[in-house]
């Protein structure tokens, strides 16, 4: 684990970068009296699924929250393809490649599934006001929106919600609206996705379907840290878990080593009971 | 405006399978098997907008009409109050077209619309006032008047700006707040005796305080534009004036009238072009972007989107309209003074736009017209129109009323209520606001699917359209 | 080296933190002005002393406005534009009273009951005034207090207990609504006319006791008034059960509610202790500036927010304090700019607090 300071940048720690693209180092979070992060350091291999576990209330979501911007780190740093992104916000984050998704599920819901969708491209010429207004400027944004439409109905078909596609998304179920928004967060063209419980309220065969459209997107090379309650999910399908306890990371390693780490047992039993 | 329509064309062009209805689009609609809607609603989107409207303002207007002629009020006070309509409602249009750009799409709760009202108007009375008013007058820098107009735009949008920068982050509730605070700074500043007059570059300058300011009066110079060579009167008609005059004289109908007439027309035609920008803003990916931030900010931010950019970009474009409107609606007379920028206006404004629907530039029009049209012209018209009709009693009190109806006696009661129409109205608009907001709070027409895309995307289908969900499982999981 | 570490420091701090400096420098900066325009003699120090008396009967004013604001912001959830319209419903329901009580023998009830909306009587006819008419004054205090107590209470139970699951937006909305509709409901009986409806206050002079050169006597009722139903506020909410379920739920509503808290009582008790407070407050308005409007209280409305931001939202001794800040503020700010730009003064600072400290000049939400 390269814990060093970002000042110095040595030989060794640029080849760190590069097959880790996310790195976090000495982590804290405080609400008033509550630590919800209390240092955590870790880093996420390239092309990995790397899996974050913790019993409740652990800090994993705070963690996500840290990493993408929506908190500002009372210490610490987080370091992103070289850079440093603490202290960017979410959509400065967000536009690096480093893209999340929500615990409790965001979709816009009084916007259309497909409003939802088209939202997500990034850089859209018609985002600029005066391009949306002129005349002529127009027409490349017409055309244009007919593009992105066509890649918005590739995912809506393949996770099997294109024919919600002109429903309100508030009217969406649960698990309709988590597909929703991880179908989004991919077409924001992402390099890495933090996902936070993708599978929570999604029935089993959706879940078989989400895990292998993941599989086949981290071959592409997308890289994913996954927030997941459900052990199995984990252990059958991350690279590295890392193990979070009362904000600190406890443990990490392949999964068959979590299973065996006595500490993660204690922790989940002494935590939950 | 000529590509917009071509936009549609293209759009209704795919989905000719001739059921537009199935899907989710008109679900919710109670009448929706009824096979005028669903006629209405297979036309492309900005003409069954331009249908609404136009239906609307005919209403508005058949009823003023009918109820006018029917009971006798003569053809000149009819058109009289058609006027007032028409003036009234597209200047309202004009600032609840601006107040959905900011609330209906954003969600920026702006209560200080008055304000940015005041801006645009003093800002444009004191740029186009005489240097030299004389005694009583407060000078001003003597400016053209479109100089002026856009002076007060800039202005309106600047100050605009100020006030969305340090209030980019605040609670919706305390939003509503600080701008309803900065409006009533902003008249409290104009009213002040410290601003009546002061120096600025050694030129005399002045909000005229409580008296107000005078300039040129703009339903005057505005027609002159378009009836005389040069704009004034004294080198005689254009072509266009003269041809309009000779008619209307034939007529015998007064200039000041046509002017007047002229003047309203082509408040309605800048209401047109307002429409149409911020109908074009809506449907686009920004459009899309403001949607998304009333919605749910952090999760647009999420998305990459530059929120605070956007919400500053829409701001100030909002404040400029509200600016413009200040002008063109309270400076018509070239004369504003603060009492016409009290906050109770921005209410005005904010119940025109909640009958309408919020988050509908269609509902924005909609609503001002029925707002001016039945609320707030409607009740003296009536009491105009009772009082010509019948000689009712006109006691000085509710006691006298009540008193007389002990008496079995209840005209000098219903006298004293036909007396009290205008301010009954307020009851009124307070009773309707709260009705819309416990049983309809998306508006008289209900919510209203408008999609932010510059293409019709209830119109949208799948492309590879067919028994949905069976085959793809294994086929539709190609990449690219 | 010293500067620079200074610079660190000043870096080193919140915007909310460099916001309470200056505004900390702002007011001492004011203190030795005034300091210095006494010694100097620019300021006469009974100008002063009358700046601060008015500062404190104002002061008061807009504190007992604003406790039911604040406690109705918290609780309920919604800024209540309707807030200004409950103090001019407390000073039309007592002074109705009032006159009906003081007015027995000299003009017809008619008249007494729309307080002289026909214009055929006067307060000095009727000599309402504290020594003559003390039965009249009192009564109407009591029955401004009930009389906008059962106002608020039925606007509740017709509007916002329709509307409790609602957004503070809504809320927000539908409360420009009663705002409006109670004001020209109003309108409606007692007519759009300003009318005087007290007689001058009778002064007192007592210059051994009083540092003002005469006491006005109205002014003193209504100190006395404030400063008792304060008290009576502070013993309520600090040594009954049903104050510190107020706090509870003040503080935290949803805590509130988990813990089993009745809410519906509450809201009640709310209402009952906030509309009271206001309905007096809106009376003893009237009794010092002998004039009463169906604006009276709308035109104070962003005053009463002011106080309520200034002492924190939810805080009912913030409130308090806020409205004392405010009056006081509003006074003494005569001796720098004239008399038309201290609201503006007020508002600014209130927008500012706004925006650089929502938790109010005391903290966070703190109802002890
Ligand atoms: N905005 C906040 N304000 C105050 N406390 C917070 C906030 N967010 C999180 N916490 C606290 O921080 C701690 C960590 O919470 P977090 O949501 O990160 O846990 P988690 O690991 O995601 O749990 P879960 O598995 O239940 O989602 C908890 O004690 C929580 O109460
Ligand atoms: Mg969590």
């Amino acid at each position: 684990m390269s814990e060093a300071e970002r000042s110095d940048v040595s030989g060794s720690e640029l080849d760190a970068v590069s097959d880790h693209p996310l790195s976090v180092s000495n982590v804290e979070k405080r609400f008033g009296g509550v630590v919800a992060v209390d240092g955590a350091s870790f880093s996420v291999e390239r092309g990995t699924i790397t899996g974050l576990i913790g019993p409740n209330g652990a800090g994993k979501s705070t963690t996500f929250n840290l990493i993408t911007g929506v908190y500002t780190p009372d210490s610490g740093n987080i370091v992103f393809e070289g850079e440093e992104i603490t202290g960017l916000g979410p959509n400065g984050v967000a536009n690096r490649g480093l893209v999340r998704t929500f615990q409790i599920a965001r979709e816009l819901s009084e916007m259309t599934v497909l409003e939802n969708m088209l939202l997500a491209f990034k850089g859209q010429l018609g985002e600029s006001l005066w391009r949306s207004v002129t005349p002529i400027a127009r027409r490349e944004v017409v055309a244009e929106e007919r593009e992105l439409l066509e890649r918005v109905w590739e995912i809506l078909e393949l996770f099997e919600i294109d024919h919600l596609a002109h429903e309100r998304a508030g009217a969406l179920s649960g698990g309709q609206r988590k597909l929703l928004e991880l179908s989004r967060a991919l077409l924001t063209d992402p390099e890495m996705l933090l996902l936070d419980e993708p599978m929570a309220g999604v029935n089993p065969s959706l879940e078989k379907k989400l895990l292998e459209r993941i599989h086949e997107l981290r071959e592409e090379g997308y890289t994913f840290l996954l927030v997941e309650h459900d052990m199995d999910v984990i252990m059958d399908n991350c690279e590295h878990v890392i193990v979070m306890h009362q904000g600190r990371v406890l443990s990490e390693g392949t999964p068959a080593e979590i299973q065996a780490d006595e500490r993660v047992i204690e922790a989940y039993l002494g935590g939950e009971v | 405006m000529s590509d917009e329509p071509s936009d549609r064309d293209d759009a209704s062009g795919e989905p000719e399978d001739g059921s537009p209805t199935d899907g989710g689009v008109d679900s919710g609609d109670p009448s929706a098997d009824d096979s005028l809607t669903d006629r209405f609603a297979a036309l492309p989107r900005w003409q069954s907008d331009l249908l609404l409207i136009v239906a609307t303002v005919l209403g508005v207007y058949v009823f003023i009409a009918g109820l006018g002629l029917v009971t006798g009020l003569g053809f000149g006070g009819v058109t009289r109050t058609l006027r007032t309509v028409t003036f009234l409602a597209a200047a309202y249009a004009l600032v609840v077209l601006a107040l959905n750009l900011h609330w209906g799409y954003t969600g920026l709760f702006n209560i200080g619309v008055a304000g940015f009202m005041a801006v645009g108007a003093y800002t444009m009375a004191i740029a186009t006032a005489d240097i030299d008013p004389g005694a009583t007058g407060t000078p001003g820098l003597g400016l053209p008047v479109p100089v002026g107009i856009v002076l007060g735009m800039v202005a309106a949008g600047l100050v605009g700006l100020i006030v969305v920068l340090p209030a980019l982050r605040i609670r919706a509730d305390y939003f509503a707040i600080v701008t309803l605070a900065f409006a009533e700074v902003i008249r409290l500043l104009i009213t002040s005796g410290a601003l009546r007059e002061f120096e600025v570059l050694g030129r005399e300058l002045g909000t005229g305080g409580g008296a107000g300011i005078n300039f040129a009066r703009l339903d005057t110079v505005v027609p002159s534009w378009i009836l005389y060579r040069g704009g004034t009167i004294e080198q005689g008609t254009n072509l266009f004036g003269r041809q309009l005059l000779t008619v209307t004289n034939a007529l015998g109908i007064e200039r000041t009238l046509v002017e007047n007439w002229l003047y309203t027309l082509t408040l309605v035609l800048l209401v047109a072009a307002v429409f149409w920008l911020l109908v074009r803003t809506g449907n686009s990916p920004f459009g899309r972007v403001l949607k998304a931030i009333r919605e749910d900010e952090l999760a647009t931010k999420s998305l990459g989107k530059n929120t605070d950019l956007v919400k500053i970009k829409v701001f100030v474009l909002g404040c400029a309209i509200m600016g413009l409107a200040g002008i063109v609606w309270q400076g018509r007379n070239g004369y504003v003074d603060p009492n016409a920028f009290l906050p109770i206006v921005t209410f005005y404004i904010f119940i025109a736009l909640i009958i309408g629907g919020s988050g509908s530039n269609t509902g924005s029009v909609i609503g001002a017209f029925v707002f001016i049209g039945l609320l707030f012209e409607g009740p003296p018209y009536v009491q105009r129109i009772v009082r010509q009709n019948v000689d009712l009693p006109r006691p000085d009190t509710v006691y006298d009323g009540v008193v007389a109806l002990g008496g079995l006696d209840p005209l000098p009661l219903l006298g004293y209520v036909v007396g009290q129409l205008p301010n009954i109205r307020f009851i009124l608009f307070g009773a309707i606001l709260i009705g819309l907001m416990i049983y309809r709070p998306d508006g008289l027409l209900g919510h209203r699917n408008e999609p932010a895309s510059p293409i019709d995307l209830r119109r949208e289908r799948p492309p590879t359209a067919g028994p949905s969900s069976s085959a793809r499982a294994d086929g539709g999981e190609s990449d690219e | 080296m010293e500067i620079e570490a200074v610079r660190g420091r000043v870096s080193g701090l919140s915007w909310e933190q460099r916001f309470g400096l200056l505004l900390v420098a702002g007011v001492v900066v004011m203190i030795l002005d005034v300091i210095r325009r006494l010694a100097v003699g620019e300021l006469a120090f009974t100008t002063l002393s009358t700046f601060l008396w008015r500062g404190l009967v104002d002061g008061l004013l807009i504190g007992l406005a604003a406790v039911g604001l604040s406690m109705t912001y918290s609780i309920l959830r919604f800024a209540n534009f309707s807030h200004g319209d409950l103090v001019t419903t407390g000073a039309f329901t007592g002074w109705t009273t009032a006159w009906v009580i003081g007015g027995v023998g000299v003009t017809d009830i008619g008249t007494r009951l729309l307080i002289n909306a026909d214009g055929s009587s006067s307060a000095r006819e009727l000599d309402l005034q504290i020594f003559a008419e003390p039965l009249a004054i009192v009564g109407g205090l009591i029955v401004a207090a009930i009389g906008t107590i059962l106002i608020a209470l039925a606007i509740d139970r017709l509007v916002y207990r329709r509307m409790r699951t609602a957004g503070g937006i809504p809320l927000l909305i539908a409360s420009v609504g009663v705002a409006l509709a109670l004001r020209y409901v109003i309108v409606f009986f007692y007519g759009e006319r300003t009318r005087g409806v007290v007689r001058s206050s009778p002064r007192l002079e007592h210059p051994a006791i009083f540092w003002t050169e005469s006491i006005v006597v109205h002014q003193f009722v209504l100190v006395v008034s404030a400063v008792i139903l304060i008290v009576g506020l502070h013993l309520l909410l600090q040594y009954t059960k049903l104050g510190k379920a107020m706090r509870a739920m003040a503080d935290n509503r949803d805590l509130a509610l988990v813990t089993g808290i009745p809410t519906e009582r509450v809201i009640l008790a709310t209402w009952v202790i906030g509309a009271g407070l206001t309905g007096v407050a809106g009376y003893l308005i009237v009794l010092e500036q002998e004039t009463l409007n169906f604006n009276t209280g709308w035109f104070l409305l962003l005053l009463i927010f002011a106080a309520v931001i200034l002492g924190g939202i939810g805080s009912i001794y913030g409130a308090i304090t806020g409205g004392l800040i405010i009056g006081v503020a509003d006074n003494l700010m005569l001796v720098w700019i004239s008399g038309d730009l201290t609201r503006v003064a007020a508002f600014l600072l209130m927008i500012l607090i706004l925006i650089f400290r929502p938790q109010g000049l005391f903290g966070g939400v703190e109802t002890a």
